[in-house]
């Protein structure tokens, strides 16, 4: 029966997805489907959630439908909201799209299916990760065991791409500057209610850096959940104030400094005759060493993601400043 | 026994309330009307819902957790509702009493402040 209930759960909310898909194709009005995309993510994210997925739902949650909304809406202050009107339908794009897909669907027939037992991925990796996080981590949330140690590389090239991602649109956009307005604008409700919420925001940022070993979240999940309160905080009181609290100088440094954390926690084992990133390398102890290695790590890739999501946030705030 | 039947009582008024909530939010004719029958749905269905749980788990850690998104629920959602109106109210739309235009007058205004504010 329970089985069943997750089944009906997940064609109930893939249904959904498929159906907003839909609507956000449809729709002119680019704020709707801005909306309508923030949805999409959230669906995908409790779609996750049924499934067990606890920290990828986080991350969908905090950077689909939190973060990519925000960035759409600075996005569309830019453009303007409506569509334009000239349609081409290309019957070579239709041609090319339809070979896509059904490539892609022909992959997915090799693929086993969802939650199969016998699937490669269940019979070695699984086992053998989870095992191995008992006897050599010894943290309780395996994801973060693999994603910080075991998959240590993936997540470093993963922290290099977002840092990447932030110098780019840096490089294009620039920061532009913003100078506080003498009065900021009036909404006292607004005031009361965001202060206490800030900090609140900050401390619940901390304790999913720090509490990543222990349950879902990590530097990833961190990182957008404490911009997320810096952007708060300029989207109320207006975002010269933002800047005079985190200075936009600072914020290129601030993302260069996490990924410089993440890469010398990987030479330090290089230096005692360790492979890349091997915790073990840290302590005379390894488990202590593996618990040292995460925390660092996981620092590096929340400094990272912090500084970043802010910095590609006041880009795109700033560009409309300087016009 | 006493407390399983007020869990009940108030999963079920919750999910009453969320259903009201729901049809207004399709029925009602205009921008704040609509608005009503979402808060509504915010800060009265959701909070019971999350009382009607944590009565019938017991008092552990994750109940008090639960209480905390309570809290939160009934400070945030009425400041979004807030925010909400004013930038409705902002953008240039009446709280307008006249049924008879309204699906048309709404639907104008509404790509209007859009239009408007990410201008």
């Amino acid at each position: 029966m329970i089985e069943n209930l997750h089944l009906i759960i997940d064609v109930c909310l893939l249904a959904f997805l498929v159906l907003i898909a839909f609507a956000a194709m449809k729709v002119t009005n680019l704020f709707v489907a801005t909306m309508l995309f923030g949805i999409f993510s959230f669906v995908t994210a409790l779609l996750f959630l049924d499934l067990d997925a606890v920290d990828v739902a986080f991350t969908e949650a905090a950077v689909g439908a939190g973060f990519s909304t925000v960035l759409m809406l600075a996005a569309l202050r830019l453009s303007g909201a409506v569509e334009n009107a000239k349609h081409r339908h290309s019957a070579l794009g239709l041609f090319i799209v339809v070979l896509t897909g059904a490539a892609l669907i022909y992959g997915t027939s090799d693929f086993p299916i969802m939650g199969d037992a016998n699937a490669p991925v269940q019979l070695h990796l699984a086992p053998e990760f989870i095992a191995l996080t008992q006897e050599k981590i010894d943290i309780p949330n395996v994801v973060t065991a693999v994603l910080a140690s075991f998959r240590g590389y993936d997540t470093f090239g993963e922290t290099v791409v977002i840092f990447s991602a932030g110098v780019a649109v840096l490089l294009l956009l620039g920061m532009g500057h913003v100078e506080p307005k003498n009065e900021p604008e009036q909404s006292t409700v607004l005031w009361v209610v965001v202060k206490p919420f800030i900090a609140l925001i900050l401390i619940f940022g901390l304790y999913v850096q720090f509490h990543g070993d222990f349950g879902a979240g990590g530097g990833f999940q961190a990182g957008v959940i404490f911009a997320s309160g810096i952007i708060l905080y300029s989207l109320v009181f207006g975002e010269g104030y933002a800047r005079k609290v985190v200075p936009s100088k600072i914020l290129p440094r601030l993302a260069a400094l996490g990924v410089l954390i993440y890469g010398v926690t990987g030479l330090a084992s290089l230096l005692s005759d360790k492979p890349f990133l091997d915790y073990n390398a840290l302590s005379s102890n390894p488990i202590a060493g593996q618990h040292m290695g995460i925390i660092l790590v996981e620092a590096g890739v929340g400094l990272a993601v912090f500084s970043t999501v802010l910095l590609i946030f006041y880009s795109f705030s700033g560009v409309n400043h300087n016009e | 026994m006493i407390i399983e039947i007020l869990s009940d009582m108030c999963l079920l008024f919750g999910g009453i309330f969320t259903l009201t909530g729901a049809i207004g939010l399709l029925r009602l004719p205009n921008f704040f009307t609509r608005l009503h029958a979402a808060s509504v749905t915010e800060s009265l269905a959701a909070p019971l819902l999350i009382v009607g749980i944590i009565l019938d788990t017991g008092f552990t850690l994750d109940s008090a957790k639960l209480v905390l998104i309570i809290i939160i629920m009934v400070v945030a959602n009425p400041t979004i509702t807030h925010a909400l109106c004013r930038a409705a109210a902002h953008g240039g739309v009446n709280p307008d009493m006249d049924t008879k235009n309204n699906e048309i007058s709404q639907s104008k205004t509404e790509t209007e402040i859009s239009a408007k504010e990410l201008k």
